[in-house]
């Protein structure tokens, strides 16, 4: 008998106290969440994603595997880096045209998360939003989870087929002509812009694509690293392995809060024959130029890394 | 739904080898009552329509030379082995004796239109393949996976005859995966009670309804048609998408895992698939069938739900 009221006792002081405060509590945490969610994603971040969502769907689906719904389940991770993390300025977004474009962007940092953030500003901050198709490395298909996770976010492997597809779609293309040389760069040579590759100005060219340089100021120093370690990269079987010391340290895993700057170019406009090397030759180094000059700039702008 | 593919431009016979496969059977039903249809395969052809004449010959065999003497005006082949299990030099040997007969006996009676089935597969599921590839893509899919050897050979073989019997409008037919009644590769992966997958990865997927593929068929034996084409389906859609409208229960398995496992599971003669198909549920191995689209006039008349769910038209049937 004893039990019963004891038991009853117990429920009632739970239904009638217990739960409540548990509700309470659970409410205030749902508020709080929520205010972090809406803070970091933006108060028009459903009308942005209904606009890239009803492209897709007028397009009857992306060939590519791009999921507009991914890119939601993405939003507030990515919104955290951009936006609280990395604190991203981004500068003249506007200048991005309508339509078929192809972004040059110098590569650093050496995980690609100036991709991500360049992706980022085009989605949270350009208007209209757009989904950026970075190239990326043929050798990141044959990893698991990594694979899955780029096509469902728009990424594509970087081959000029699957580059003229995209771009006949009307796409917005982002391209690091220095590719793997330029992300994995020690520290010693930040901001030094490597050798151009050329098929991306072949391809502009050929798709009569206006070219806009960015600049992206900041990754170069997320991770510190201090070479590349040769046997390391074929003992694990990876493109390059950088030393990188902080990730010997607990936490150092996380790229270094820098603060990163965008600042995007003025389009560039170019005609020719595709196939005339020379003429190519010229129009990447004008490409370069461009962006090494934002890069300048933007530097002797700068007063402090982190702020 | 599609008007049905007319084949009016033919006067004499089509010859169909292999035609008591599920494709065979199935190509056998669309043409019989447009022209006359001669099947020519090992096997017997119980349930045929009563007008499709039937042979059960071995193309190899002397006597089949007489199936084509008399006015035939198109040979359909689809007529190749795929045992992966038996021996693969007599496998080999078995279908490249076949196409050179074929091809043979086009010449010495003047056949003016040979149609192959080829397939997809031939180009090999790859992490460097472009999304989509052209008819002019290397053929690498025996690389890694020797058992398409044949398949890939009789293709390249097949194109010879472009240059060596021009007035013969040749046609390669590079289909997606084709999925239906068929016992092939991929509807037998859906089939499956319990379908596994890599853990991590799910690229992106065409198939084409078996139904679509007899209409490409037929497509293909007009007159005009001749040279290579890639045949795909409905829009593309990832594996997992794939599984989810089939509503199958689906398993992870690590890549690495599933390799070495598959391997001895093959061996034990405990699955039919060899290890090297997991590439097919890892990397693209997709198509661009625009010039099949601009030039036979090729359009799949099957959506995405009617091609995935024709894997299961027999499962009430039995």
């Amino acid at each position: 008998m004893s039990e019963k009221t004891a038991l009853a006792r117990f429920t009632e002081a739970a239904y009638g106290r217990g739960l409540p405060l548990l509700r309470r509590v659970l409410d205030g945490a749902q508020r709080a969440a929520d205010e972090v969610s809406q803070r970091l994603l933006g108060p028009d971040f459903e009308t942005r994603f209904r606009v890239l969502a009803d492209r897709y769907e007028r397009l009857g689906g992306d060939p590519f595997g791009f999921d507009p719904e991914a890119v939601r389940r993405a939003a507030l991770a990515s919104s955290f880096f951009h936006r609280a993390y990395f604190r991203t300025d981004v500068y003249d977004v506007d200048r991005v045209p309508e339509g078929r474009v192809m972004l040059v962007a110098n590569h650093s940092g050496q995980i690609p998360i100036d991709a991500a953030i360049i992706g980022c500003s085009l989605f949270f901050d350009a208007n209209p939003p757009r989904i950026t198709r970075a190239m990326v490395d043929k050798w990141t298909a044959t990893l698991p989870f990594v694979s899955t996770f780029f096509s469902r976010m728009g990424q594509v492997v970087g081959l000029p087929e699957n580059a003229r597809r995209l771009l006949d779609m009307g796409e917005l293309l982002l391209v690091f002509p220095e590719g793997m040389r330029g992300v994995s760069k020690p520290f010693e040579e930040r901001y030094q812009l490597q050798e151009f590759g050329r098929g991306f100005m072949r391809l502009a060219l050929e798709t009569k694509t206006p070219i806009v340089p960015v600049g992206v100021i900041g990754a170069e120093e997320q991770y510190l690293s201090l070479g590349r370690i040769s046997w390391a990269a074929r003992a694990f079987g990876l493109p390059v392995f950088p030393f990188v010391p902080q990730m010997l340290l607990p936490g150092g895993q996380m790229p270094l809060p820098t603060k990163y700057r965008l600042f995007f170019g003025e389009p560039m406009f170019f005609e020719g024959d595709p196939d005339d090397a020379a003429a190519v030759a010229d129009k990447v180094y004008l490409v370069r130029e461009a962006v090494a000059h934002i890069l300048r700039r933007g530097l002797a702008q700068r007063r402090s890394i982190f702020l | 739904m599609m008007p049905p593919v007319s084949v009016r431009g033919l006067d004499g016979a089509v010859v169909v080898t292999g035609a008591c496969g599920r494709l065979g059977r199935r190509l056998a039903r669309a043409l019989h009552r447009q022209c006359r249809v001669i099947g020519l395969d090992r096997r017997p052809f119980p349930d045929r329509p009563r007008d499709v004449e039937h042979h059960e010959l071995d193309l190899r065999s002397a006597r089949a030379r007489d199936v084509f003497a008399s006015g035939v005006s198109a040979v359909v082949h689809l007529g190749v082995d795929h045992d992966l299990r038996a021996n693969s030099a007599d496998n080999h040997a078995i279908n490249m004796t076949r196409m050179q007969k074929l091809f043979e006996y086009v010449e010495h009676f003047g056949i003016k239109k040979v149609v192959l089935l080829s397939s997809a597969n031939v180009y090999g599921p790859r992490p460097d393949n472009p999304q989509f590839l052209t008819e002019d893509a290397p053929l690498l899919g025996a690389g890694p996976f020797s058992q398409i050897r044949d398949l890939v050979e009789l293709d390249m073989g097949s194109q010879a005859y472009f240059w060596r019997l021009p007035e013969v409008a040749t046609v390669i037919l590079r289909p997606a995966h084709i999925l239906g009644t068929v016992k092939n590769a991929p509807s037998n992966y859906l089939r499956l009670a319990v379908v596994p997958t890599l853990l991590g990865f799910d690229p992106m997927m065409q198939a084409v309804h078996q139904d679509d593929v007899v209409r490409a068929i037929m497509l293909a034996l007009k007159p005009t048609a001749r040279g290579i084409f890639n045949i795909a389906g409905p829009p593309p859609v990832p594996l997992s998408r794939v599984l989810e409208l089939l509503e199958r229960a689906t398993v992870g398995v690590p890549h690495t895992m599933a390799r070495l496992g598959v391997e001895r599971l093959f061996k034990l003669r405990v699955t039919s698939f060899p290890a090297p198909e997991l590439d097919f549920i890892r990397y693209v191995c997709m198509i661009d069938d625009a010039r099949a689209r601009r030039d036979l006039g090729y359009a799949p008349a099957h959506g995405l739900v009617s091609t995935l769910c024709a894997v299961d038209e027999e499962r009430w049937l039995g």
